[in-house]
């Protein structure tokens, strides 16, 4: 698998706030990262996706300085930060995948206590405490303490911690998985206000269509080594060259695809379960021929849908890896539900 | 300035949040009761034992209350993650390694003067050196939350730290010269003795309260001095090492 590394000639201003080149790292005789470059532009929202095990919490830990490189170099601002992270840590907030603010503290106490731990002065750090809570919706329960939240509010609590001391980049580790759709809407726009305010933000999800709905661009990192990185849009071209179906039907689905492939041989025909057929075309299709087939058949046809090509299929295409089972596989992991 | 708000924050959340607990608190006040009462009825000698049993206590009570308190608290949020909170903080991490540990042995310090307020109302302490008493517990407190420090860095679970503490803890209650004098000790167990730094503090105490010490106090202070900076540097090196791989 080759690195390939885009160019952006485009936009001069577009200066990398963070520029990562032949980053490698080895754990004994495990590559976990390897050579992997990439950089991540002023006020961009970049993603960062990969099955379990890629490398990707490797490659954030170096990134934020819990981890050591064993080659390769990182700037954050300019700063060369390979050797001693401490220089930049200013200015980055870390969002982990898990919330790990004191239980015992309050939300306010908990804020507050964060911005100490950049140094900012008592009146500075209660004033953006009191103002972050306002932007996520947390004034009432600013003085419960945080063992109290539900899983929504410690998410959005860790989100305000990392962003205390107005970082100039914000690390987002799988910031809505585990929560209650409600919490993860209210998250993900968030995120996109901040995104389009002006905040720097590398974000790791295994929900693919958070980042493409949030993402300017996105780097697949598989086995250790970035497998691509593009433009959400440039990344669909090619998916979105080809049509999709879904017919929902009352019947035992894997027989009959076989029964419809060789009906239409332009179509590719999958069972997705025993109610449930997947066809994909080059071209347009045409769903009159294929319902008349069925119903001849005497297959009742519950819904036929058009299946809009998503990043998801960009990432199948990619990684090898069905997004749903990674979606599954991490959250098992994480004992979400 | 940045570096001491953190510090100073990391301080008071810790004090808040660990020591200042009611069962710390508790046990921080009956720990040394508990002790002066045994040692006093054992010793059977009356009102006069207090002043020989004084050290000892003192320093079980600083050892006890510290190095575990320390060695917990500190896996607990490595495991819990809320550590990593502070690894990201940019300050240096002898700063924040030391706000840790400030905590820590402010308790010890506190705890070390229960057994002598208690001692206050029941025997004449005029005669006790202060100026040495007072060093003499900060260094055995510092030296004990360095221990914890030690071992929190060693270990990844909380009741491994737990029985860690107590792999040092108890030995050195006979090895250190607490209670009975080192050399009452069988012979090949005395070189044990000086590998623990509470032997140098205990030593001190023992001659700023009695006037009973075995060695110069400066060479004592040196040691124990000595111990700290060694015990400190290489939980450094062991964080550097095991928490940013």
């Amino acid at each position: 698998m080759g690195i390939q590394q885009e160019t952006h000639p485009s936009n001069p201003n577009q200066v990398p706030l963070i520029k990562v080149q032949n980053l490698t790292k080895k754990f004994a005789d495990i590559t976990a990262v390897d050579k992997i470059s990439f950089d991540v532009r002023h006020g961009e929202l970049f993603g960062f996706l990969g099955p379990n095990g890629a490398g990707k919490t490797t490659t954030i830990n170096m990134l934020i300085g819990l981890a050591r490189p064993d080659s390769g170099m990182i700037r954050v601002s300019n700063l060369e930060l390979t050797k001693n992270p401490k220089f930049a840590q200013h200015l980055i907030g870390v969002v982990p995948d898990e919330s790990n603010l004191y239980p015992e503290l309050s939300g306010f106490d908990n804020l507050s206590f964060c911005g100490a731990l950049y140094g900012l002065s008592k009146s500075e750090r209660e004033a953006r405490a009191r103002e972050l809570l306002e932007t996520f919706s947390l004034k009432d329960a600013a003085h419960r303490k945080f063992a109290g939240y539900s899983r929504g509010m410690k998410r959005k609590l860790t989100i305000a911690a990392g962003m205390i001391h107005r970082p100039q980049i914000l690390f987002l580790d799988e910031p809505t998985s585990g929560i209650d759709v409600a919490s993860a809407r209210q998250i993900r726009q968030l995120i996109a206000d901040l995104h389009h305010n002006g905040t720097t933000i590398f974000l790791t999800t295994h929900y693919i269509e958070e980042a493409e709905r949030l993402c300017d661009r996105i780097a697949f990192i598989v086995k250790g080594q970035i497998v691509r990185i593009d433009t959400v849009k440039d990344l669909l071209v090619p998916v979105q060259e080809k049509h999709r179906m879904i017919i929902s039907i009352v019947h035992s689905g894997e027989a009959l695809s076989i029964d419809l492939a060789s009906l239409f041989p332009d179509f590719k025909f999958q069972s997705l379960s025993s109610e449930e057929i997947r066809i994909e075309s080059v071209n347009p299709i045409r769903v009159g021929p294929l319902i008349k087939v069925l119903e001849d058949h005497q297959i009742e046809v519950k819904e036929a849908r058009l299946q809009r090509p998503s990043l998801e299929d960009v990432f199948v295409q990619i990684t090898g890896i069905e997004a749903d089972a990674m979606r599954k596989e991490k959250e098992r992991g994480t004992g979400n539900a | 300035m940045k570096a001491w708000i953190a510090f100073w924050n990391i301080l008071l959340k810790d004090m808040r949040a660990y020591y200042l607990k009611p069962p710390n608190i508790s046990w921080g006040l009956i720990f040394p009761i508990a002790w002066t009462g045994m040692f006093f009825i054992k010793s059977g000698s009356g009102i006069e034992s207090i002043l020989s049993l004084l050290p000892g206590v003192i320093s079980i009570s600083i050892l006890f209350g510290t190095t575990s308190m320390l060695a917990v608290t500190v896996t607990f949020e490595k495991k819990n993650r809320s550590f990593e909170r502070l690894l990201l903080a940019p300050i240096p991490l002898e700063v924040l390694m030391l706000a840790k540990t400030a905590g820590a042995i402010l308790f010890g310090v506190v705890n070390a003067f229960v057994p002598v307020i208690l001692a206050l109302f029941l025997t004449d302490l005029s005669q006790v050196n202060w100026m040495a008493v007072f060093p003499a517990v900060v260094m055995i407190a510092i030296a004990s939350a360095f221990l914890g420090l030690f071992i929190a860095v060693s270990v990844s679970e909380v009741f491994e730290a737990q029985t860690f503490s107590n792999f040092f803890r108890f030995p050195m209650i006979f090895l250190c010269g607490l209670f009975f004098p080192i050399k009452s000790l069988p012979i090949f167990l005395r070189p044990l003795s000086y590998v623990f730094p509470l032997t140098y503090g205990v030593d001190i105490l023992h001659g700023a309260i009695n006037n009973q010490n075995s060695m110069p106090i400066s060479l004592d202070f040196l040691i124990i001095t000595t111990f700290c900076a060694g015990l400190f540097t290489i939980s450094l090196r062991n964080i550097h090492r095991k928490w940013i791989t």
